[in-house]
């Protein structure tokens, strides 16, 4: 279907981006990748009056190191974010998540900040963004905020970015060195995750110093695995991350759709948390 | 209204757009390039998929304004003249096709991750054109075309 009508500006920083939200009111909307805003207008699930394309600013492009942290601009593709050397070298579980988004074409157009801004719960980046902690800078008509994940991911496609606020880049702490991976449970014909388990450890000698693990779909946003976190700490042995992966669907409050019920979510997360950890860790 | 400006296909185009138009619709109706077609509302099937700047996308999910200053590449721009590109080539010959709806973007996708990866495993083709959809070969035919593309762009052919 061809979408509604709207008006379209295009700026070319973030100041402008956000006086042409603020300008253009409750009806104006921010368009990134459009791999998920595009779908919406086409099958006018919105009509939004005015489109703010953010795809040309220089400033939400590019990925920089920080010292300890990785920050990576809301604009970058997950093609980029994929294929970067420092995202590659110090945040492992971020590229491998990344590269299992969507498709080559949709990867190619979409980005950080849009699937962040969206909040998808089947998104496979947001419980990284999670369990590493990052941070995220919003700018406003008053200026820029940073707000952590953890209050940054409020409920089903809802987040802390206001109706007149762009989010402007995503800041990951490094974690240089640990081992990662990524399980994602899905039907052969769609990508987008069932259940999704991202887990990323740091060893020490031959057993799980710190872990951080995120959950997709198991819940109205990303959910990280506390419990599993605090159980694996000194696991050495398949027995004992079994025993750790046994926590996963604690606290978690996952859907009943036409893919999975809720109860099947559960055992999802502990069989998936299970093989995701065993090859993070490398046992 | 919004002017563009946009090279398809080798060759360079200025036109008004109204914001919503797509950039499948500009192609289709604007410039006539019918080879690239329409098979879904939600993002899913790649029937559209089109190079834009050298990388795959959905032609579909993408503006035509937002191509304003970029370089497309359709499946009408893929072969000089009655010299097919290989990956055409290579969908006769495999038999990577039926009704043939899907071919165009199947074709633009293989052309692009053959750019990136010139020599994949079938593994690599299955992933590679995810973003595909067909609703008749089962996808065997169409992952032996890219393996025999594969072999005819690496010369062993
Ligand atoms: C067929 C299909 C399969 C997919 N499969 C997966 C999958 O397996 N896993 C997965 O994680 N995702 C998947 N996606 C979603 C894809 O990853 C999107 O790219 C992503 O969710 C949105 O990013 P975008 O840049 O395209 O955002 P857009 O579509 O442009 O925007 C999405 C929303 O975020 C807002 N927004 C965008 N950027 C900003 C910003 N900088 N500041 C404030 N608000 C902003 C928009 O206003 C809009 O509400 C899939 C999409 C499709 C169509
Ligand atoms: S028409 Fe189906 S993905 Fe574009
Ligand atoms: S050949 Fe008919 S859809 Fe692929």
């Amino acid at each position: 279907m061809i979408p509604g009508k709207f008006d379209y500006v295009r700026p070319s920083t973030v100041d402008e981006a956000v006086a042409a939200l603020v300008a253009g009111g409750d009806d104006a909307k921010v368009l990134g990748g459009g791999q998920s805003l595009m779908p919406v207008l086409r099958l006018r699930m919105g009509e939004p009056s005015v489109i703010v394309d953010t795809t040309r600013i220089d400033e939400m492009k590019g990925i920089t190191d920080a010292g300890d942290a990785v920050v990576i601009g809301a604009g970058v593709t997950h093609d980029d974010v994929a294929k970067n050397a420092l995202v590659r070298e110090h945040l492992a579980l971020l590229a491998m998540t990344t590269e299992h988004v969507a498709d080559r074409q949709i990867r190619h157009r979409g980005t950080m900040g849009g699937a962040m801004a969206h909040a998808d719960p089947a998104g496979d980046q947001p419980p990284v963004a999670l369990a590493m902690g990052a941070s995220f800078t919003i700018a406003g008509p008053s200026g820029r905020r940073t707000v952590s994940a953890a209050d940054f991911f409020v409920d089903y496609f809802t987040t802390a970015v206001g109706p007149d606020e762009v989010l402007v880049n995503v800041t990951f702490p490094k974690h240089t060195g640990w081992g990662a991976h990524y399980e994602k449970f899905n039907r052969t014909a769609q990508a987008w995750a069932i259940v999704g388990v991202a887990a990323t450890v740091r060893m020490d000698g031959g057993s799980i110093a710190e872990a951080r693990i995120g959950l997709t779909n198991m819940g109205p946003g990303p959910v990280r695995a506390s419990g599993v976190e605090a159980a694996l700490v000194g696991a050495s042995t398949l027995e004992a991350i079994a025993a750790a992966a046994e926590h996963a669907a604690e606290g978690t409050s996952p859907n009943s759709d036409i893919h999975a019920e809720a109860e099947y979510r559960e055992h999802l997360a502990r069989v998936l948390t299970r093989r995701a950890v065993a090859q993070a860790a490398g046992l | 209204m919004h002017h563009i400006s946009v090279t398809v296909d080798g060759t360079r185009y200025e036109a008004d757009v109204e914001p919503r138009t797509l950039l499948v619709h500009w192609l289709r109706e604007g410039l006539g390039k019918v080879g690239t077609v329409v098979g879904c509302d939600t993002s899913n099937c790649g029937a559209c998929t089109v190079l834009l700047d050298g990388s795959s996308v959905k032609s579909c999910s993408v503006l035509a304004v937002q191509a304003d200053g970029s370089e497309i590449t359709t499946i009408q721009g893929l072969s000089a003249g009655d010299d097919w590109h290989p990956v055409q080539a290579a969908f006769k010959e495999c038999h990577g096709l039926q009704c043939g709806y899907c071919t165009p973007g199947m074709v633009m996708s293989a052309v692009d991750l053959l750019a990136e990866n010139p020599n994949p495993t079938e593994d690599e083709i299955r992933d590679g054109l995810h973003g595909n959809l067909c609703r008749c070969t089962g996808y065997h035919n169409i992952v032996k075309s890219v393996q025999y593309a594969a072999d005819l762009m690496g010369g062993t052919k």
